[in-house]
């Protein structure tokens, strides 16, 4: 299998969105041993200015690996799940995520190289939350960034 | 363990300043949780011979689940998770897990450490570089966290 070159500069428009709860908050943040205070109870949470409880720092991959699963699971991709190894990750945070948010992810797939008998491929989620109450508009959350390499045979 | 810390002053720290440092025990168990929580199910991270098929050294942590372990250690010193304004890695070793079920022993041991690596005043931010360790080799290079500390 290869890998689809004109893969480079598509994009994947946001599909669903997904509510940040409290509970989802608190079970992700015990899954990578996060003992702060912010993510599990309310008022530490107020007391350091925030509106609801606070999502660890990696929390958005969730949202991001859900829109890079649009382009690993596109038949026209050539990508095998079972050969992916993450490679660099990054996140930049334009405001915190915290519990009541409702967000949506644009994939950019924004870069894909050959690397032996497999690839590459670099993509950017851009994380947006929907404004209550404002139809149609939204705030700019996250940015998550992806290098994934799919191994060839033999790699 | 987690104590809403004070936030530290950022006139107060210097390049190459330690933050501290702390072991993390993983289990077989603790990749289950991360991979319910995450939606990650990959099964190279709980089902060894699929890990072998593939060439692994056995069933491998996730990358983000020793990612998002060892940006703790950031986010409790800044005194606020939110504070971490920008964080990278590269993955570079994968983190074989033994099975340990039924006993007290971890399956593996990361230990975390981190140091400032650069201060912008005009933002107000400090870069933490981490050094993340498993059985002898570094497992994450270029681990920085942008922490905003006003």
């Amino acid at each position: 299998m290869t890998i689809n070159p004109d893969l480079q500069g598509r994009s994947y428009p946001a599909a669903e969105v997904y509510d940040v709860g409290r509970e989802k908050i608190r079970e992700f943040a015990r899954s990578v041993k996060a003992t702060h205070p912010a993510h599990f109870e309310v008022d530490a949470a107020k007391a350091l200015g925030h509106s609801d409880l606070v999502a660890p720092p990696t929390f958005a991959i969730i949202v991001a690996q859900r829109a890079d699963a649009q382009l690993i699971e596109d038949p026209d991709s050539g990508i095998d799940f079972s050969r992916v190894v993450h490679a660099e990750q990054r996140f930049i945070h334009h405001r915190p995520i915290v519990a009541g948010d409702r967000l949506l992810a644009e994939l950019h797939v924004d870069g894909v190289r050959a690397m032996g008998g497999g690839a590459m491929i670099t993509t950017r989620a851009e994380i947006f939350a929907l404004a209550p109450g404002a139809a149609g508009s939204r705030e700019a959350v996250a940015t998550s960034t992806s290098s994934i390499l799919v191994r060839g045979e033999g790699q | 363990m987690s104590t809403a810390s004070t936030i530290p002053a950022f006139s107060d720290l210097t390049v190459g300043q330690d933050i501290g440092s702390r072991s993390i025990a993983v289990t077989r168990t603790d990749l289950v949780k991360y991979a319910g929580a995450s939606g990650d199910f990959n099964p190279i991270h709980w089902n060894e011979a699929f890990a072998d098929g593939v060439g692994l050294p056995g069933v491998i942590a996730h990358g983000m689940f020793t990612m998002g372990a060892a940006v703790q250690l950031v986010a409790d010193w800044a005194g606020d998770p939110a504070a971490v304004v920008d964080f990278q890695t590269r993955f570079t070793k994968p983190v074989p897990v033994a099975d340990t079920t039924g006993t007290p022993e971890p399956g593996a041991l990361i230990e975390v450490s981190g140091a400032i690596g650069a201060l912008d005043a005009d933002a107000g931010t400090a870069r933490v570089d981490l050094t993340v360790v498993s059985a002898g080799q570094k497992v994450l290079m270029k681990a920085q966290a942008v922490v905003r500390l006003a």
